[in-house]
C-alpha cells in the first residue's frame, strides 16, 4: 500500500488555487452521465450531496436518520470559525491555518490545514447566503466570539445551536436538489459494505431499515461522510445511533485507517450520574469565555461551592496557563480537570466534576447579557441536572466529543481505495492529535461544499468507469457478506442484549485508552476486547427478523464492529509512544505533567492497512514535513 | 420509582394496533424518560420479548428524532421539552403512563411508537429554501441584517422538525412547522425573492401531504419543544394571501 498524498506544488498559499486549474474537469452534458453515492447527510454529506447535484451529476444520499435533517452535526452548539478578520484583531488565514496546525500538535499535513483555512472565509458567505441566522452586533454585522487555542476572536455563530442551523442550511440545499429530482435521498438506509470492482469503489451494499431489504447502490465514485467513532467509549457526547460501521467495513476493504487513536476529549460535559446512563451531554466550549474553571484547594473539601471563599480556591487553568486561561485547548483542559480530580479536589456526588462558575461574569455583565449568550445552554443544564447555573456554578467533566482519526485521505479527499472519498469528521485529515473548538464544522463544510466537488471531478474526468451490471460477482458477493453477517447476529441467540457488551467495552476504552494511556494499560485492553468479542458472539441476544423493521439488529451491527475497531484503537495507542494532543502516554510527559512529543520518531500520519480477520494489520507511515510552521513545542501559557 | 406503562404496540404499518401493560419497577428519578425505555427495553429482551419500538437520536434535544406522545401530551408534561430531555422527576412513585406514537394519517406507523415523518421533509423540498448554488453569493458583511431581525429568524428557525405540533394538533395541521421555515426565511433580506413563491408552494405541498388546515386552536405551540410562537402562522397567513390573491410569485 501507498500513500501518495498527491500535494500539489507550489507556494503553500498558492497550492489550492493552482490546482484548481490543473484538475481536470468533466464538461457539464458529461456530469449527467455520472452517479455518485453519498453515505451520511451531516455537514460534509449535505453540503457535499447539494453542490455536486448543483454541478449535474446524479446524485444519491443514504441516511440512517428518518430525515436528512437529523444528522448529528446537528448537535454542534458553539460556532464555526473562519479567518474573516471581521473584528480587525489580527487574524488572517495564515494564523487560523498556524492555529490548527499548533492546535493539532503537529501531526496534521500542512497543504491540508492551510486549504481548510483559506476556504473557511468562502463558508461565511455561503451559509448567509442561504439565510443562516448568525448572531449579529445591532449595526447589523456579524458578530463573533472567542475559542479555545486562539487569541482572536473569529467564531461565528448562531446562539448556541450553530450546528443546527448550518445543518439546516445545507439540508435547505440538498432539499432544493431532491425537489428538482437531481438528489435521490434514502432516509433510514444504513451503510453495510463497499463494493470494489476492478479494484475501485463502484457502489455500496445497504440496508433499508423499515423493510430489512438489503440492496445494492451502484456509482462512479462514493463519497463517505458518515462521523466520527466516539461511540466507540459507550458514553460520549456523539448521538445513539453514531457509529463506525461505514468506515470499518470500509476498511476491510482497503481504505487505511489513520490514527485511530486520536480521540478528543471534550473538557465541559455534565458529568455521569448512574449506571442507566445512555449518553453524556456537551455544555458548549463557548461558556468558557464567561465561566471560570476551578476546584477546591484542599482534597476532600466538601463544602457547597458557595461557601468556599476565593482563597481556597484554585483557578486551575487561570494559574498553568495565563496566556490562555479558561480558553486552553481542549485536550489540555481535559486533563487539568483529570488531574485535578486525580488528585481528590473533584466536585459533586461522585468527585469526578470541576466547576465552571459564571458567578463573576454576571456581576460584570448582568445576567441578561449570560442568558443572552447562553440562554439555552444554562436551561438545558437546568434540565438535566435540576441545579440553576444562575444561582450556583456547573459543575462539569471531560467526555469522549470528537475523533480525528478517520479514514487516511489524499489532497483530493480520496482514500486509499480508488474512488472512495472520505470527508468531515470520517477521514482523518485537518486537526492532526487534537481539534480545535469550532472547526469541524469548518471542516465538513470546507470538505461539502468546495472540495469534493471539484476533486471529485478530477477523479471521473481521470478514470476508466466500465458499466457495472447489477449481477456482477463482486456485487452479489457483497450482497451475500452482508446478510450473512445480519443473520449471524440473530443466530447467536444468546443471553446478554447489546448493550451490556457495549458498556463493557466502553468502559475498558474509557479507562485504557482514555484521557491518559500507559503500555501496561493498553496491552491489557488488547487482551480484553478479542475475549469480549468472543463473549458477544457467543452470547449476544437479537431478538425479532432481519426482514422488519429492527432498531436491535441494527445495534448488533454497530456494536459488533466497535468491538472490531477498538482493538486497532488500542494498538495505534501503543505503538505512537510519545503524548501529542489527545492522545497522551503518561510515559512521555514533563515534571509539571505536559506532552512530550517526539517528532524524530513520530512526526507521521499512521495508516492501518486490513490484512484479514486473523491477520495482523499493517501499520504504513506518511511522514509529515513541516516547511512552512516550525515544529515548536505546543506552549499556552 | 415503580411504574406501569401503558405503551402502544404494533408489528408494522399495516398491522392492528394496541395498547400493552409494561411494569417498570425500580426506576430512578435522575433518569431521562429514555433511559427509563432503554432499561425497559433491555429487560423485555431479557425475557426474550422484543424491545419497543421508539425514534430517538442525540438525546440533548436538537436533532428532533424522539417523538412520543404521554398521557396525550406530544412529549410529555414539561413545557418547552423535548422527551429526551424529560426526566423520571416529573412523575411520582406508582404512576401509570400512556405512551403512543404521533398519531397523524400523514405519519403512518412503522412500528410500535415509531412513525414516517417524510412528509415533512417533502414540504421543505417543494420551497423550504434560498436558492442559492454554492459559490458566487457576496461577503457576508455586505448584507446587514437589523438584529432584531436576526432575532426573529433565529427565534423561528429554531424548529427541530419533531412534528409535535402536528401530533398536538385537532386536525393534524402541520402549520406551524410551515410557517416557522416561512418566517424564518421570509423576513431576511436573502429570502425576499423567493417570499411569496415559497409560501404558496409550501402550502400547497402541505395540503397534498394530507395535513389539516389550521383552525387556531394553538395546541401547536402549547407543545412545540422550542416554543415556535403562533405568530408566525400569522406571517405565513400573511405571505399566503398576498402570493395567492395579488399572484405575486416574485
Amino acid at each position: 500500500m501507498e500513500l501518495n498524498a498527491k500535494v500539489p506544488d507550489g507556494p503553500l498559499a498558492e497550492k489550492w488555487q493552482r490546482y484548481r486549474f490543473d484538475m481536470k474537469l468533466v464538461n457539464p452534458a458529461n456530469k449527467r452521465k455520472h452517479r455518485v453515492i453519498v453515505v451520511g447527510s451531516g455537514l460534509a454529506g449535505a453540503s457535499a450531496a447539494a453542490t455536486m447535484a448543483e454541478l449535474g451529476y446524479r446524485v444519491q444520499c443514504l441516511c440512517f436518520q428518518d430525515s436528512s435533517r437529523r444528522a448529528h452535526s446537528i448537535a454542534a452548539q458553539g460556532g464555526i470559525n473562519a479567518a474573516k478578520n471581521y473584528q480587525n484583531d489580527g487574524d488572517s488565514i495564515y494564523r487560523l491555518f498556524y492555529d490548527t496546525i499548533k492546535g493539532g500538535d503537529f501531526r496534521s499535513r500542512e497543504a491540508n490545514t492551510y486549504r481548510l483555512a483559506e476556504i473557511s472565509t468562502q463558508i461565511i458567505d455561503q451559509c448567509v447566503a442561504q439565510g443562516v441566522p448568525f448572531a449579529r452586533e445591532y449595526g447589523g454585522l456579524l458578530d463573533n466570539r472567542s475559542f479555545g487555542g486562539a487569541q482572536v476572536s473569529r467564531t461565528f455563530y448562531a446562539r448556541g445551536q450553530t450546528g443546527q442551523q448550518l445543518l439546516l442550511g445545507a439540508y435547505q440545499a440538498l432539499a432544493r436538489q431532491v425537489g428538482l429530482g437531481a438528489v435521490e435521498m434514502r432516509p433510514r438506509t444504513e451503510m453495510l459494505d463497499i463494493i470494489v470492482v476492478d479494484g475501485r469503489a463502484r457502489g455500496v451494499v445497504a440496508r433499508d431499515l423499515v423493510t430489512g431489504k438489503i440492496e445494492s447502490h451502484l456509482a462512479d465514485a462514493v463519497v463517505l461522510a458518515t462521523g466520527g467513532y466516539a461511540n466507540v467509549f459507550y458514553l460520549s457526547t456523539n448521538a445513539m445511533g453514531c457509529n463506525v460501521t461505514a468506515t470499518w467495513r470500509a476498511y476491510k476493504r482497503g481504505a487505511a485507517f489513520a490514527n485511530p487513536c486520536y480521540t478528543q476529549i471534550h473538557p465541559t460535559c455534565i458529568p455521569v450520574e448512574g449506571e442507566f446512563q445512555s449518553k453524556l451531554t456537551l455544555m458548549s466550549e463557548s461558556l468558557r469565555n464567561d465561566g471560570r474553571v476551578w476546584v477546591p484547594k484542599t482534597p476532600g473539601d466538601k463544602r457547597a461551592p458557595q461557601d468556599i471563599p476565593e482563597a481556597d480556591r484554585d483557578y486551575y487553568l487561570e494559574r498553568k496557563y495565563p496566556s490562555f486561561g479558561n480558553l486552553a485547548p481542549r485536550d489540555i483542559s481535559s486533563r487539568a480537570a483529570k488531574e485535578a480530580t486525580d488528585e481528590g479536589r473533584g466536585v459533586g456526588k461522585t468527585g469526578l466534576g470541576v466547576y465552571l462558575d459564571f458567578a463573576d461574569a454576571i456581576q460584570r455583565l448582568g445576567a441578561s447579557t449570560i442568558e443572552e449568550r447562553y440562554g439555552n445552554l444554562f436551561e438545558m443544564y437546568n434540565r438535566i441536572t435540576a441545579e440553576d447555573p444562575y444561582q450556583v456554578p456547573m459543575r462539569i467533566y471531560p467526555a469522549p466529543h470528537y475523533t480525528m482519526g478517520g479514514l487516511w485521505v489524499d489532497y483530493n479527499l480520496m482514500s486509499t481505495l480508488p474512488g472512495l472519498h472520505v470527508i468531515g469528521e470520517a477521514n482523518y485529515s485537518d486537526h492532526g492529535a487534537n481539534r480545535l473548538g469550532a472547526s469541524a464544522l469548518m471542516q465538513g463544510l470546507a470538505d461539502g461544499y468546495f472540495i469534493i466537488p471539484a476533486t471529485i471531478g478530477d477523479y471521473l474526468a481521470g478514470a476508466e468507469l466500465a458499466p457495472v451490471p447489477e449481477d456482477h460477482p463482486a456485487v452479489r458477493a457483497a450482497e451475500a457478506s452482508v446478510r450473512d453477517k445480519t443473520q449471524r447476529l440473530l443466530d447467536v441467540n444468546g443471553s446478554r442484549h447489546v448493550d451490556s457488551f457495549h458498556r463493557e467495552l466502553g468502559r475498558i476504552v474509557w479507562e485504557k485508552c482514555g484521557m491518559a494511556r500507559n503500555e501496561q494499560g493498553l496491552q491489557e485492553a488488547l487482551q480484553r476486547i478479542p475475549e469480549i468479542r468472543a463473549e458477544f458472539w457467543r452470547d449476544v441476544r437479537v431478538l425479532g427478523s432481519a426482514d422488519t423493521f429492527n432498531q436491535s439488529l441494527e445495534k448488533a451491527g454497530r456494536v459488533a464492529d466497535f468491538l472490531e475497531f477498538a482493538e486497532l484503537m488500542c494498538r495505534d495507542a501503543l505503538i505512537r509512544r510519545e503524548s501529542c494532543g489527545g492522545h497522551f502516554r503518561e510515559e512521555f510527559q514533563t515534571a509539571e505533567g505536559e506532552a512530550v512529543r517526539n517528532d524524530a520518531e513520530f512526526a507521521h500520519v499512521a495508516a492501518w492497512e486490513y490484512r484479514g480477520d486473523d491477520a495482523e494489520p499493517v501499520r504504513h507511515v506518511e511522514p509529515l514535513s513541516f516547511e512552512n510552521v516550525h515544529l515548536a513545542v505546543r506552549s499556552y501559557k | 420509582m415503580n411504574l406501569t406503562l401503558r405503551v402502544w404496540r404494533q408489528d408494522g404499518p399495516e398491522a392492528a394496533g394496541r395498547f400493552e401493560t409494561v411494569p417498570a419497577p425500580d426506576m430512578s428519578p435522575d433518569m431521562s424518560f429514555l433511559e427509563m425505555l432503554d432499561v425497559t427495553n433491555e429487560r423485555l429482551n431479557d425475557d426474550g420479548k422484543e424491545p419497543i419500538a421508539f425514534d430517538s437520536d442525540c438525546r440533548e434535544g436538537i436533532c428532533g428524532a424522539c417523538s412520543l406522545v404521554i398521557n396525550g401530551q406530544p412529549h410529555g408534561p414539561m413545557r418547552g421539552t423535548t422527551v429526551c430531555q424529560l426526566h423520571m422527576r416529573s412523575f411520582r412513585d406508582g404512576d401509570v403512563i400512556v405512551i403512543e406514537p404521533w398519531r397523524a394519517t400523514s405519519f403512518p406507523v412503522l412500528k410500535d411508537l415509531v412513525v414516517d415523518r417524510s412528509a415533512l421533509d417533502r414540504i421543505v423540498e417543494a420551497g423550504g429554501f434560498i436558492g442559492v448554488a454554492t459559490g458566487g453569493v457576496p461577503d457576508a458583511n455586505t448584507i446587514p441584517i437589523p438584529k432584531d431581525v436576526a432575532e426573529t429568524a433565529m427565534d423561528a428557525a429554531a424548529c427541530i422538525g419533531c412534528g409535535a405540533c402536528v401530533a398536538a394538533c385537532p386536525n393534524a395541521s402541520a402549520m406551524l412547522f410551515t410557517a416557522a421555515k416561512v418566517t424564518h426565511l421570509g423576513v431576511l433580506p436573502q429570502g425576499q425573492p423567493e417570499r411569496y413563491r415559497r409560501a404558496l408552494s409550501m402550502v400547497d405541498r402541505m395540503d397534498l401531504e394530507g395535513f389539516g388546515g389550521c383552525t387556531n386552536y394553538g395546541e401547536c405551540h402549547a407543545a412545540c419543544p422550542k416554543e415556535i410562537p403562533l405568530e408566525t402562522i400569522a406571517r405565513l397567513n400573511r405571505d399566503f394571501l398576498v402570493g395567492s390573491v395579488a399572484g405575486r410569485t416574485e
